[in-house]
């Protein structure tokens, strides 16, 4: 693993800078234009953080229910990577909504659901750092509620409004969009499982920095 | 002691310490009015205003209203550490959960009990023209909001943040609870009523209920021991 | 209920902390049924985290307590039904009257007899007369009266006591050695942190002191507990 990681960073970095080229040459989607192109970073983007917000969730649960401080630090990386990928996606959508719908923002399942997924692990940060001793359980069962609430605030949403394009969009993709989609998607999913280990590599090195601190007078 | 026992104790408890100073409904209730006051300044057009906005105004008002009776229900609890107490108790300890929710949740039916009329009238909105949905569409909501808001307030009982930290954590997890009582409610109170549409938004607090609770009790223990 | 019970108390090698702040370091000892065990020690020594992990409120970072022959985990419910606490927030609702307070526990601990027990707590505290008084209007003695009846209602095995004699007359103080001697003849483990090392002067069997969170007994020999307490700061 350790040896893999530089490769990984070389693979993922070559993959991110030959994407764009990909995107280029990819076919001109006629009622769309140019802002179609930033659907290949939008939808991976969006994909890798609801990933990251089902890894935090599922970490979060093994740490409260198995006790095991392993499950914490990977939850509270993925918790952080879940806002960052958010972020992302809550960026690059209104760039695309402004010209698509000819609005920033739209109240739109898709864009709300996002919003709000977003929030509660923003949530989770905050209770984190501010919660004071003891609130890695807490924030861990704020993760777990996240993880339960995807279905719910998806359905409430989409039952609320929808104007998204469908899911049905990507299995329909012209073939020669399909490859720098894949592509792109192959990217991000590399992206985030770098950032994962090395997020998660460095709680563990702050884990074992406070047990010698802790240890120091012995 | 059996768990139901145990649950009508704890609740029972916390009803006889509200009647006792009526703090909790008295603020909550007012509070309620009062952010029903602010809404309407920015809702109501000549003199009315639509329906959609009247099932807004009723909904955040219970929620903000929510918020503050959670958090005051918990610093009871929190002033001589008679949480601690409580856990110290050998019963289980979803029991003690329950019961506090039990308690919550009755609290916020009664302020709802002043505040739905209140709406109703200041709004000339039908709250009462299908009530059993009505009804419905309040219970559930409330149960949801209580049923998170009462494992949030515990578990931030012991926090020093608690006050700023509660509705950060408790308003981004009930959002589907506000979405379905406001669309349920509105749905209500259209012209000619939606009724399908207002029975699955019940539908779909009741599941939220269910699943919520659920998560909750097994919650609870874990998160209160440090 | 029997299997929870236990005749001794053991910290073994435990450790807390909070964050980076330490407040236990390796403590160990052991308490057998029947002695009254003090816990000594400047404030911020750690004597609450001590009672809290006894307590089973907090779970050590490292090293095990042992109720018996059993953990916290192992004991569960019924263990905790098993150990009583009085500490320094007094566990009381002030809405509620001294009856209501006790007949609450006594409903929680699952006794049968409620109003037997809880006008037998309120007469060994002497508070049968304004038993129907809300507990806000109390002094701090008669609080700490009340508080101590709340925690001995269940006939614990093992019984935690926070500064008791704080706001105790010397009446009253004296009615308190006494109820932690009858506990004692019957077999309770009690274990109590204070500073009011006169008061518990002639009822201690065993006492440590605490000091930044190390555990060390105090040496036996001649002088009061205050003298041998103090050399032991000093030296």
């Amino acid at each position: 693993m350790k040896r893999l990681f530089p490769l990984l960073v070389v693979l993922c970095i070559a993959m991110f800078a030959y994407a764009p080229f990909l995107i280029v040459n990819a076919p001109y989607e006629s009622t769309m234009g140019l802002v179609q192109k930033i659907f290949y970073f939008h939808v991976p983007a969006a994909l890798t953080m609801f990933l990251s917000a089902f890894v935090a969730s599922i970490a979060a649960a093994v740490f409260l229910f198995g006790r095991k401080p392993g499950a914490d630090r990977i939850a509270v990386s993925a918790a952080e990577l879940t806002v960052l990928f958010g972020l992302v996606v809550l960026i690059t959508g209104p760039l695309w909504a402004r010209k698509a719908w000819g609005v920033w923002w739209q109240w739109d399942a898709r864009l709300t659901s996002t919003l709000v997924m977003w929030l509660v692990f923003q949530s989770y940060l905050l209770l984190r750092r501010y919660g004071g001793p003891g609130s890695d359980k807490l924030s861990a069962a704020v993760a777990v509620f996240g993880g339960a609430l995807v279905p719910f605030v998806y359905w409430s949403v989409n039952m609320w409004r929808t104007v998204h394009p469908t899911t049905s969009v990507v299995p329909t993709l012209d073939a020669s969009m399909r490859g720098p989609f894949y592509f792109c998607l192959l990217a991000f999913f590399l992206l985030y499982a770098l950032l994962l280990a090395a997020r998660t590599m460095l709680e563990a090195h702050r884990a074992r920095l406070e047990a010698l601190y802790l240890g120091l007078e012995d | 002691m059996s768990f139901l026992r145990t649950v009508a104790v704890v609740m029972r408890k916390d009803l006889v310490v509200e009647t006792r100073s009526m703090e909790v409904v008295y603020t909550s209730a007012l509070f309620a009015v009062l952010c029903v006051l602010v809404f309407a300044f920015g809702f109501v057009q000549d003199g009315r205003a639509d329906s959609a906005a009247a099932a807004a105004i009723l909904w955040i008002a219970i929620a903000f209203a929510g918020t503050l009776a959670l958090a005051r229900v918990f610093d009871r609890e929190r002033q001589n550490e008679t949480l601690r107490a409580m856990l110290l108790a050998p019963v289980p300890r979803p029991a003690l959960y329950v019961g506090k929710l039990a308690g919550v949740l009755t609290l916020l039916l009664v302020v709802e009990a002043l505040v739905v009329p209140l709406v109703a009238l200041w709004f000339q909105a039908a709250l009462f023209r299908h009530a059993a949905l009505m009804a419905g569409l309040i219970l559930a909501g409330s149960t949801g909001y209580a049923a998170v808001g009462t494992l949030f307030a515990a578990m931030l009982a012991r926090s020093r943040s608690r006050a700023s930290l509660l509705p950060l954590l408790l308003y981004p997890i009930t959002i589907p609870v506000i979405i379905a009582g406001v669309r349920g409610t509105a749905a209500l109170l259209q012209p000619d009523a939606d009724l399908p549409v207002a029975r699955a938004w019940l539908m779909m607090l009741v599941s939220f209920d269910a699943v919520f609770i659920t998560l909750s009790l097994w919650l609870f223990e874990p998160t209160m021991t440090e | 209920m029997a299997s929870a019970d236990f005749t001794s108390l053991t910290f073994r090698d435990v450790t807390r902390h909070f964050g980076r702040r330490r407040a236990l370091h390796h403590v160990t000892f052991t308490c057998e049924a029947g002695e009254i065990v003090a816990v000594l020690g400047a404030n911020g020594a750690g004597k609450s985290t001590l009672l809290s992990i006894a307590a089973t409120l907090l779970t050590p970072s490292a090293g095990s307590v042992l109720y018996g022959a059993q953990s916290a985990r192992d004991g569960g419910i019924a263990l905790r039904g098993r150990i009583g606490v009085l500490g320094h927030d007094l566990y009381l609702y002030p809405e509620l009257t001294a009856a209501e307070n006790l007949a609450f526990f006594a409903r929680l601990y699952g006794m049968a007899n409620v109003e037997a027990v809880v006008s037998a707590s309120l007469t060994r505290a002497a508070l049968l007369e304004c038993a129907g008084e809300p507990v806000s209007s109390f002094s701090r003695g008669m609080r700490q009266r009340l508080a101590l009846e709340r925690a001995l209602l269940h006939s614990p095995r093992l019984l935690l006591l926070d500064e008791p004699f704080t706001g105790l007359d010397d009446t009253a103080s004296g009615v308190l050695r006494e109820r932690l001697l009858e506990s004692k003849r019957s077999g309770a483990i009690v274990v109590v942190t204070t500073h009011d090392l006169e008061s518990i002067e002639a009822l201690v069997d065993t006492a440590f002191v605490l000091t930044a969170g190390r555990a060390e007994p105090l040496r036996a020999g001649p002088g009061s507990l205050r003298q041998r307490y103090r050399s032991h700061v000093v030296s």
